[in-house]
């Protein structure tokens, strides 16, 4: 080994401190970049491999009823590879114990094997056998979270009829990655049931005999979705076809879809600004390590070492440090991403992991560390070659402050001397102080945002919960009603206020903009559910349009003034020209919202209700749970606490548990600058300390000039990092924003108290580390030290 | 013969306008190869500034310098270099050793580029250290280190052996031995040896003698009559 590269060992060893902490912050910063880029790339390539393994539809095509030889008639579509006729049905599980009943949905098995789409995947026992009376194929997720084991027998009611159903096995299909109570946005395993049984079974069962209500489709190579789809939807038109669609526009698949979207947002904008930020901080601190070894480079030219020699050793430092750091980043992120991916599961139930790496996201860590650690001792060394080996071996001139600003008498009469050591600094320095004030206010902005984001999660709960829905039970029908089901309910013992609910399901288009939602109809005088503006003040809904939540407005590009043209999916499936006439604060999924009355009317059905909000009395929720279960209009009831529990874990999960990840790198960042800081003016000023030891000033008035200096940097950049940590949280928020949640920005002072705090806290532990190790110099020594 | 260095109108200007420092003011020379060269004088007077343009550690703003035949003010970065890589060896006051690196190790930082160097424990045989070649600068006293400076500069053989204030930092006991050293040197290897010193006495050991004033040569003297390194007090 060269004399040099022992050197550089030694040195390394020398400054491991300092060391360790760069690059722990280049580790923070790439492993974000891998552990979400992983992510990324394993949930599609997952959800790819799933799809393929199980032959998962291309197309979906609901419909009331028809023959099954209607999918033969299909199959002639030009484009179309296979077809698959299936029946589909609602039904209501009753669990022993449990007052409410579960909503559930059948689909039918062909009578023998496994389906040509829309594979089921087997996770424990087996499938129906093939004329398997009574028996049926349980939801994998559900079963667990009810306890239902293979060969239990559970009691359901299909099309009104109860009876007692064996389970052979449990199964996962990805048609069901995601599943929600319908109504409900956010999946809960134990709140949705689905089921599969043999075709003959379910034909009986929903008195389906020879018919099918649900078509499948796989498309061949280069074939044209929206083509198909419409060839389709005129084939199943007199059939009662409710609307063929796209995998994409499938709820499992359009929540996965989601949630890699917002991943992919939030990797492409999160982890580079955080590697951005520690990018910034090993620039400031290698230039300063490559400065202070400004008398070893000239001693080394002195030599007859050239430049590029001495810059290459320097360059293996800077290397070693930032490709450390950026290996151990690496090597972290593949170990986040594995065990975030695991919370995938959680929520979206794909029976295998491909766990996947961006091999780009290595590349773009390491390099990013690389230049930017390069960046920095490059500037330096520049200026130090620029100089003669006899200049550089030379301690710096003492830099000429003959111009500079000087305190005048009344100052200096005011201040004592070290605070006007202080001062100087700034006002002598202002570059170097803006340059420490930037990277903590930077480092702060990633606190606030980051504590913005938490916060921004809990008040979208609450809002959500507490004021645009505030009943406590959603009870949903069978199908639309006369308003007398809500009187009936009104009467129950213990149910306090009772507010009627008209949800129809609807594919919403605005040129080439299309969504699939609801729209729901609120009663004029709405308590309980309501349309908030930004300003959480209730809109009231006009006699006729249409209120848009603000995500679907974004979705469909359109504006107050606007029409949008609605096909509705239910009843006589009218289509709709409907004026948009406000846009509502939306937190939870992309609602629209019209009168009740007007919705109504426009449907062609007054009066009529689809379900009903309640307020109940707590201790009397059993009884008023079982009544409903026995009310055969009631296909499903929604506890608001359940709901809110399930979309506390939603969050909890998936995108938004990176959050908790980035609030720890974030907070490494934060310390990492901060006490860098501290160690960069300590080394700085260690002479200009020791001088003033030994002229006779006490340990804390030398402590007092060099802690006044970092504690006035901190309070100068707290302002700043509150600024830019709001631009910051709008930033991240948009990214962790989905279809299915929104999360607002608010102005959060507890936010920014709480980043205040740590900034603070990094001050004082780092400013306690360097007065410690300012109490033990040796005096003769720093003064000594040519640095 | 070629002398081994020559000057003419050698001036140097720290700064500019009011506040330039002359460092030399037109500095004619001629040193014969193979000498110790002595210069002295008071600080500030520019005898560091020439030793360091002599030496390619800094550049001259007017005038001409030659290495032999070679034109060290005209010579490119790259060149001057490979001029102190090639030629010179360095010895500072303050010994300038690597901390982190032990004797033998600082020594090597030069044998390893340099043409022909001689072993690194030769050269630290050389200045009596050998015995102490694995020990870090900090767990040696200064006349070690000094000696260690020396061990690294001569073991590349160079032509020229600058020495900038060898025994300043030095008490006058451990001084004398780095002198000693210089001599051996000069003696045995031929190798041209300047050294700069505000110490009059140590004059008293070399082939020749530049006095400088106010960055010019004052007055050069031949000693016909050298003493020993052991014999000179200060």
């Amino acid at each position: 080994m060269s004399p040099l590269d022992r050197k550089l060992l030694r040195d390394l060893r020398r400054m491991k401190g300092q060391a360790v902490a760069i690059a722990l912050v280049i580790a923070a910063g790439v492993m974000l970049q891998v552990m979400m880029s992983g992510l990324v790339v394993s949930l599609e390539e997952t959800r790819r491999a799933y799809y393929e393994r199980e032959r998962l539809a291309d197309i979906f095509a609901p419909l009331v009823r028809a023959p099954v030889s209607v999918t033969r008639r299909i199959g002639q579509i030009p484009g179309v590879a296979r077809v698959e006729g299936r029946v589909t049905g609602a039904a209501l599980f009753d669990l022993p114990g449990q007052a409410l009943p579960v909503q559930g949905s059948a689909l039918s098995l062909p009578d023998h094997g496994t389906p040509a789409l829309n594979g089921v995947y087997l996770t424990e026992g087996r499938l129906p056998v093939a004329d398997g009376r009574d028996e049926a194929l349980l939801l994998d997720g559900f079963a667990r979270a009810r306890g239902i084991r293979p060969g239990d027998v559970v009691t359901v009611t299909q099309n009104g009829n109860r009876r007692d159903l064996r389970i052979t096995g449990l199964a996962q299909a990805p048609e069901l990655l995601y599943v929600a109570v319908p109504g409900e946005l956010v999946p809960d395993d134990a709140r949705f049931a689905v089921f599969w049984m043999r075709r003959a079974e379910m034909e009986t069962a929903y008195d389906m005999d020879g018919a099918v209500n649900e078509v499948l489709i796989a498309l061949s190579r280069n074939a044209r979705e929206a083509e198909v789809i419409d060839a389709v939807d005129r084939v199943l038109k007199p059939f009662g076809g409710l609307g063929a669609y796209g995998r994409e526009d499938h709820m499992s698949d359009r929540f996965i879809s989601e949630e890699i979207r917002s991943l992919r947002s939030i990797s492409g904008a999160v982890p580079p600004l955080f590697l951005a930020i520690a990018a910034f901080l090993l620039y400031i601190v290698i230039s300063r390590m490559v400065q202070s070894e400004r008398e070893e480079i000239g001693l080394l030219k002195a030599f007859g070492y050239s430049n590029p020699e001495v810059g290459a050793h320097y360059f293996k430092l800077v290397l070693v440090i930032s490709v450390g750091g950026a290996a151990l980043g690496c090597l972290l992120g593949i170990w986040a991403g594995r065990w975030m991916i695991q919370l995938y599961t959680i929520y979206y139930k794909f029976p295998f992991i491909v766990f996947r790496l961006e091999p780009a996201s290595f590349a773009t860590g390491m390099l990013a560390s690389i230049a930017a650690a390069s960046a920095g001792g490059l500037f330096v060394l520049r200026q130090v070659f620029a100089l003669a080996p006899a200049e550089a071996m030379r301690p710096p001139v003492p830099p000429d402050f003959s111009h500079a600003f000087r305190f005048g008498p009344m100052t200096s009469r005011l201040l004592d001397q070290p605070t006007r050591m202080v001062l100087r600094r700034f006002v002598r320095q202002p570059v170097r102080m803006a340059g420490l004030i930037a990277g903590i206010a930077g480092s702060m902005a990633l606190s606030v945002a980051v504590s913005t984001l938490h916060s921004a999660f809990a008040y979208s709960m609450d809002l959500s919960f507490s004021v645009m829905d505030r009943s406590d039970v959603l009870v949903s029908f069978n199908h639309a009603l006369g308003y007398r089901a809500v009187f009936e309910i009104g009467q129950l013992d213990g149910v306090r206020f009772v507010e009627p609910v008209r949800d129809v399901p609807v594919v919403l288009h605005n040129g080439t903009h299309s969504h699939r939602g609801a729209i729901t109809g609120l009663p004029p005088d709405v308590t309980l559910a309501r349309a908030v503006d930004a300003d959480m003040k209730q809109i009231d809904l006009p006699g006729q349009g249409v209120v848009l939540a603000e995500a679907l407005a974004d979705i469909l590009s359109i504006e107050p003034g606007g029409v949008v043209t609605v096909e509705v999916r239910d009843g006589s499936q009218p289509v709709l020209d409907l004026p948009v006439t406000g846009v509502a604060q939306s937190l939870l999924g992309a609602p629209a919202y019209m009168d009740f009355e007007a919705l109504g009317r426009a449907l062609g059905e007054p009066g009529r209700v689809s379900g009903a909000r309640l307020l109940i009395d707590a201790d009397k929720s059993d009884a008023i749970y079982r009544a409903l279960k026995d009310m055969p209009v009631v296909a499903g009831v929604s506890v608001a606490e359940d709901a809110r529990k399930s979309l506390t874990e939603l969050m909890n999960s998936g995108a938004g548990a990176s959050r908790y990840v980035m609030g720890v790198i974030a907070f490494i960042i934060t310390f990492g600058i901060i006490y860098n800081a501290a160690r960069i003016a300590h080394a700085e000023r260690a002479r200009d300390l020791a001088s003033l030891r030994v002229l006779g000033f006490s340990r804390g008035e030398a402590a007092f000039v060099l802690l006044g200096e970092l504690g006035i940097v901190t309070l100068a950049a707290l302002p700043l990092g509150a600024f830019l940590g709001q631009q910051l949280s709008h930033l991240m928020a948009r990214g962790f924003s989905t279809e299915l949640y929104q999360i607002p920005v608010v102005l959060n002072p507890e936010s920014h108290g709480y980043a205040a705090l740590f900034v603070l806290a990094a001050t004082l532990v780092s400013g306690w580390l360097v007065k410690r190790d300012l109490d033990r110099a040796d005096l003769i020594t720093a003064l000594k030290t040519r640095e | 013969m070629t002398p081994a260095f020559r000057a003419e109108g050698l001036t140097k200007t720290y700064g500019e306008g009011r506040s330039a420092v002359h460092a030399l003011r037109g500095v004619d020379l001629e040193i014969p190869g193979g000498e110790i060269v002595v210069m002295l004088g008071a600080s500030g007077s520019g005898k560091s500034t020439l030793l360091n343009i002599l030496g390619g550690l800094d550049r001259a703003s007017e005038g001409k310098a030659w290495f032999r035949d070679q034109c060290l003010t005209d010579m490119a970065d790259r060149q001057l270099t490979r001029y102190r890589r090639d030629y010179i060896g360095f010895v500072f006051q303050f010994y300038n050793l690597m901390p982190s690196l032990t004797a033998r190790e600082n020594v090597e930082l030069v044998t390893e580029i340099a043409r022909a160097p001689m072993a690194p424990g030769e050269a630290l045989a050389l200045v009596g250290l050998d015995k102490r070649a694995d020990h870090f600068p900090s767990q040696l006293s200064g006349g070690e280190q000094q000696r260690v400076a020396i061990a690294r500069a001569i073991a590349k053989q160079p032509e020229v052996l600058f020495c900038d204030e060898p025994t300043g930092a030095l008490d006058s006991s451990t001084g004398r031995a780095v002198l000693k050293v210089l001599k051996d040197v000069n003696d045995r290897l031929g190798t041209t040896v300047m050294m700069v010193t505000h110490a009059a006495s140590i004059a008293d050991m070399a082939h020749r003698v530049i006095r400088m004033a106010d960055g010019q040569v004052s007055d050069i003297t031949e000693n016909a009559d050298r003493k020993s390194p052991e014999e000179i007090v200060w």
